[in-house]
Formats: structure tokens, sequence, C-alpha cells
């Protein structure tokens, strides 16, 4: 268990510093709001998840995508705007997708996708009960009325969802307490009728087990859940460096956080030998997605004018069916 | 303080068009400062004015366009908001009818659309409605987005769904010098209007006067007289357009470029009296044609001209699909103005010429660098 969450946690944030390294050379044409720091909250959630369990994201979905088991090769030349890419170089960083491993889709608009995963939670209520759905958001999306109108439906209709807010403290670069009257997002979802939990968001392992108990629930038709987890963005909003020197916040504030690093004292406790091994394989298997990404075609300019509509009868309708 | 003349004389040298129309001693400032200094000017003017949005006051200030302003006004007046675009603007128009102006600000288009009840059901309506008992002096500043993989979420131009709408006005200035008179004349107007930045316009430099005035609503500007084709380029695209009419004189064809400026109320008078004289028109839009700008144009024209004289029409924007992230295929989603110079030519020639002029260094676009 601890060495599969490491190699989780070790495999998004060496792919996420290599995004960032990579960004220099301006091969990666696409915003990328990195999740380096906040992790912990995607691996330690999907943990608890079992292939057939549904995600939907944010903008901020590198981490939730390849925890939930999203293909690498195919995210990093989404990045590059490959045709190899997850989405054919269409969707880029803020839309990565990957149906067959359960990742529903990621929104650059705010707050849209939690009313998605009620919707996808409500179908599967009714045609697939041995599924739930997770949607993952970040605290600023707590402010839209779609969050409060979601937790509504959610209760009313008793739906296998829970609701992961990654609290991560800023919006852009605006902290919570200058956004919220009253900075407490659990109180509203129990407000709505949702238990809820505030966790702790470096604690890979309490997540992962929280995680199981809260769908032990929700798995047997006992309606949604809401985790409010506390974590932390080491790097700029948008873009792959940092930004204390914007002022909005000091750089002090991220040691603690740095301190507490899951990856690090994951990887510290695990046996030297074993340790090593996983580092190794991952480092094979990243630059092997980034030799992918390389070699990639770009789309064909046709590509421009496809998946407008769905015109015909395809494998992907009957999958959906 | 409206000076229309002076503004005819501006918009021109903005854009390096009429070579020696700028006084030499003039002041330069960039789009961005002129829309921050039209606030900042209306502001002092008027204490009822406030600015408000997401990030309008964070370390960046929306691109700058909100820089200084609350340490000049106070929180009072200045303030950003929760994300709540919806009750957001709600509370602007609650605002309007107890007698504030406010500027309410988004830094990409495509976050209207999470307002659009408010805006499209209570701020265009409610003068009507209530029988012209109450007025909506409302701004709202909203920018589209372009390059860098900002993809289908962010780089909408959605004017023309305002355009639609009786009770709102909307607003596209394309120089610095009409960003600050447009702000300033839709600061002291009594009726909602839409004002739509576009992000690669944020880098335009050019002259702008330091006392305040306004550009009048409804008012379009010819920025390049010619006689063989009407270019309108609507927004961003009038750039393009001042561009495309250069490559067009390099194989004889002279393009009148004309900036409406204005998309609602729209002056359809400058723009037909123009293909009157040309016979030919094309409208390039930042924006998809369907029901667009780019339509309202061509068929208020047809209307106006059919059967007064022969007519050739076309309209560039979008490719109709939804933008996409990757550079090649994002190229080929927009116009430009080699793609504009030979559409042009093609109108004029009344046969597909097959040319494409081979890119001017002193012509090129700008290329937008993110990450965002
Ligand atoms: C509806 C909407 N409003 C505003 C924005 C601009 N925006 C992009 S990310 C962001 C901050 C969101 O903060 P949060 O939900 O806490 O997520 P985080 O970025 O911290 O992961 C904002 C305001 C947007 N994308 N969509
Ligand atoms: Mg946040």
């Amino acid at each position: 268990m601890r060495a599969q969450l490491y190699r989780s946690l070790y495999r998004i944030r060496r792919l996420e510093e290599e995004v960032a390294r990579v960004y220099a050379t301006d091969k990666i044409k696409s915003p990328v709001h990195l999740s380096i720091g906040q992790e912990a909250v995607s691996v330690g959630v999907c943990a608890a998840l079992r292939p057939q369990d549904v995600v939907f994201g944010t903008y901020r979905g590198h981490a939730l995508y390849l925890a939930k088991g999203g293909d690498l090769n195919a995210m990093v030349a989404e990045l590059y705007g490959k045709a190899t890419g997850c989405t054919k170089g269409k969707g880029g960083s803020m839309h990565l997708i990957d149906p067959e491993a359960g990742v529903m889709g990621m929104s650059a608009v705010v707050g849209t996708t939690i009313a998605n995963a009620a919707g996808y939670a409500y179908a599967l209520k009714h045609r697939r009960p041995d599924a739930v759905v997770v949607s993952f958001f970040g605290d600023g999306a707590t402010e839209e009325g779609v969050f409060a109108e979601t937790l509504n439906f959610a209760v009313l209709k008793q739906l296998p969802v829970l609701f992961v807010c990654e609290n991560n403290g800023y919006a852009i670069h605006t902290p919570q307490i200058r956004r919220q009257g009253k900075a407490d997002i659990c109180a509203r979802a129990e407000a709505a009728g949702v238990p809820s939990a505030r966790l702790n968001g470096n604690d890979v392992v309490g997540l992962a087990r929280r995680t199981e108990e809260a769908l032990a629930e929700v798995r047997t038709g006992g309606g949604p859940w809401f985790f409010e987890v506390a974590t932390y963005r080491w790097r700029e909003h948008v873009g792959p460096g940092e930004d204390y020197q914007l002022g909005y916040r000091a750089a002090a504030e991220c040691g603690p956080w740095v301190a507490a690093d899951p990856v690090r004292r994951l990887g510290d406790a695990l046996p030297a030998g074993e340790r090593t091994g996983i580092e190794a394989e991952v480092e094979t298997e990243i630059a092997a997605a980034f030799a992918f990404a390389e070699a990639s075609p770009f789309p064909d300019s046709a590509e421009l004018m496809t998946d407008i509509f769905k015109e015909e009868f395809d494998v992907l309708t009957a999958a959906q069916r | 303080m409206s000076s229309p003349q002076l503004s005819d004389r501006h918009a021109g040298a903005a854009l390096g068009i009429r070579p020696g129309s700028a006084p030499a001693a003039e002041r330069t400032l960039s789009f961005v400062d002129a829309v921050r200094e039209a606030a900042d000017q209306e502001m002092a003017r008027d204490p009822a004015v406030l600015v408000f949005g997401l990030d309008v006051d964070d370390p960046k200030a929306i691109q700058g366009t909100c820089r200084g302003l609350l340490e000049k006004y106070g929180p009072e007046r200045v303030f950003g908001t929760p994300l709540s675009e919806d009750a957001m603007t709600g509370a602007a128009i609650g605002m309007a009818l107890a007698g504030l102006r406010p500027i309410h600000v988004h830094i990409r288009m495509d976050f209207l659309l999470l307002a659009m009840n408010q805006l499209v059901n209570v701020a265009a309506k409610s003068r009507y409605m209530y029988g012209g008992r109450v007025n909506i002096p409302l701004v709202v500043r909203s920018m589209i987005g372009k390059s860098w993989g900002q993809g289908a979420q962010h780089s909408q131009g959605l004017h023309s769904l305002f355009m639609h709408v009786p009770g709102i006005k909307v607003v596209a200035p394309s120089t610095p010098y009409d960003a600050k008179g447009c702000l300033a004349a839709a600061v002291r107007d009594d009726n909602p209007v839409l004002y739509v930045e576009h992000r690669l316009l944020h880098f335009q430099k050019g002259p702008v006067p330091e006392a305040s005035y306004t550009v009048t609503p409804g008012k379009a500007r010819v920025t390049a007289v010619g006689e063989d084709v009407t270019l309108v380029g609507i927004s961003y695209m009038q750039v393009e357009c001042l561009r495309a009419a250069k490559y067009l004189e390099s194989v004889g064809v002279k393009a009148e470029v004309i900036d409406p400026i204005w998309l609602s109320p729209l002056d359809i008078d400058t723009i037909a009296e123009s293909v009157e004289r040309t016979g030919r028109l094309l409208v390039v839009d930042t924006a998809w044609l369907n029901c667009g700008a780019a339509a309202e144009i061509v068929a208020q024209v047809a209307e106006r001209l059919q059967g007064v004289r022969d007519l050739r029409l076309k309209r560039m924007g979008f490719a109709p699909t939804t933008c996409p992230t990757t550079p090649g295929l994002e190229d080929l989603f927009y116009p430009n103005a080699r793609t504009i110079a030979a559409a042009a030519r093609d109108l004029v020639e009344e046969r597909a010429c097959g040319w494409l002029p081979a890119e001017r260094p002193d012509l090129q676009s700008i290329v937008f660098k993110g990450p965002f």
C-alpha cells in the first residue's frame, strides 16, 4: 500500500517537475496549473477508488488524471499539442480526459464540473450501482452558485458522489478570508445536509482511509459526502515557476508544507532499496512519455473540423449506452 | 469634452497607418494604461463610480488595467469579489439602481456566461419593463483571450450574444485612444454597456490625450481610405485589417478600412456609405460567423444597398468549431492579415486569385506567450 502510494506521488511530482523544466523551451504551449504540493489529495482519495469509479476535476488536473490511472503518454503528448494526446491536441492541459480510466473531464471555468459529477452520479445510481463519482474542485469554486445548488440536488436525490474541495487557501492571488465571509466550507456542506470532514492534505494514508470509510456509506445508498482537504500550492497559480515575488503570500508560508511534504516523507519511510527501485522505474516511464510526445506528430489540419458533432454510430456511443 | 475630430486623427496614428498624422509631441500610452486612466479619471470625476470584479485588487490588477486604483480610491470603491459572477452581476445591478455606477470586470468574456440571466433578463430589460422609471448605469468589462492553448473556454468572442438583446450597448475599441474614450463614455452612459477588450490589443500603443474625453456611442470611424473594397474589422481584427490593407497595396488594391467601435448601437450609415462607393464588403470578426456581428453588418448593408448597386459581400471570423489548443490548428482557426488580404483581393477581382502574400516582418501579428 505505502509503496503504491509512494509510486503514485513520486510519479506525479516528477512528471510536473519535468513539465516545468521543459516549459522554458516553449514546447508546451498550454497554460499549466501545476499541482506540485497538492498531489497527496488526488493520490490519497483515488487510492480508495475502483477502476469503474469516476472522477471529475478542474484545470489543475494533472495529479488527478494520473492518480486515477489516466494514460501518461497521452497526457504529455496533449501538453505538447500532439495528435497522440488524450484530446488529440484539442483541449490542452486544462481539459484532460481518459474515459477508460474513469477520468471524465476537467473544466477551465471554475465550478462547472461539480454539477456534471452529480449528474453522472445520478446516472450511476440507476444504471451502475457498483460505482461512485468523486468531484474535485478548489476552495474558490465553493463561492459559485453551482456549488450550493449541486449540494442540494445531491442530498435530495441521495447521490453516490463524494465532493472533494482542495483548499489550498487561495484563488489565484486572493486568500480565502478575503473572499468568504465565513471561511468554513464544511459548515456549508453540512447546512445542505451533506456529512463532511476537514482533512489534512499531506496525510496521504489517512486520506485513503477516510475516503474508504466515507465511500462505504456512499456506495451503499447513504448519499453524498463532502471533504474539505487542507493543502498548499507551492508554485504560481498558472505557469512553471514560483510567485512569492508577487507579494500576495510570504515565502515562509510554504515552509511547513514543504517540511511535511508527503512525497519525501513517504519515500523516507520506505526501505532504501524499494524506494530507489520505484524511483528508477518512474524516471524511465516519464522519460519515455516525453520521448513519445516529442516523437509524435502534430494533428493533421483536417482535425480542426472533426469532433464538432458526432455524426454516426461509433464505438464511443456504444460504450456510453 | 467629446472631441470626434481629435479621435479620427488619433485612431489612425495609433496603428501607424497614416504616417505623419500624429504630432510628435503627443503622449503615447498603451491600451492597458488607457483603460486604467479612463477608470481613474471617471472615479475622480464622479464618486458614484466604483470598480469591482475577481482579482481587480490582486498584484496583477487585471493585466495592469486596475493598477493603482485601490490605493487611490480605497477598498469601498475598488474591491475583489468572490468567485460568484451571477450574484455579483445581480449585485452590480442593485448598486446601479441605487445610484452607483459600477464597472464590473471579468478577465475573460467566457465567464459572462455565468451572468447571462442578470445581464439579459434584468440589466437590459429593467428600464423598459419598469416603464422608464429606472436606469441601469452599469459597465461590464470583459476580455477575449487568444493563443498559448487558452482553448475552448478562454478564447470565445461572445459580443454578438449581447448585440442580439435590446437594452444593452456593446463596444469593442481597438486603439488606446478609443479604449479611453469609450470607457469614459460607457461609464457616463445611463444604460448597461458591455465593454469588450481583446488580450492582444492590450499590447497596442498609441497617442492618448491626457485630458478626459469620450468617444461617442454609435459612431464608427474610417481608419484608412480606399475605393476598391471596404474592410470592417471588429476589435482585434481591426488591427489585422489595417495590416491586410498594407498587403493589398502591394497588389494595387486600395482598401477602405472601418472600425465600427460600437457594435450596439451600430453605425451602419458610415459602413453603407463606404460600400456604396466600393461595392465590396468584407467584415472580419474575432468571433464565429453564424448569427454574429459580421452577419448583422453584412445583412444591414445588403438591406440598405440592394437594388441601389451591385454588391460583393463576405465575412471572416473563427472557423465554425471550438478553439483548439495545439498551435497548428489554432492558426487555422483565426483569420489573419494575410488571409484577409487574400479574401479581399478575391472579392475585388471576382475570382479565386490563389494569392497569399508572403509574410512581411513589419506586418506580423503579436505572438502571445503564456502561461496565460
Ligand atoms: C467562472 C470562473 N470565474 C473565474 C475564473 C478565473 N479563475 C481561474 S482559476 C481561479 C481560481 C480558482 O480558485 P480555486 O477554486 O481555489 O482553485 P485553485 O486554482 O486554487 O486550484 C479563477 C478565479 C474562471 N476560470 N472561471
Ligand atoms: Mg484554491
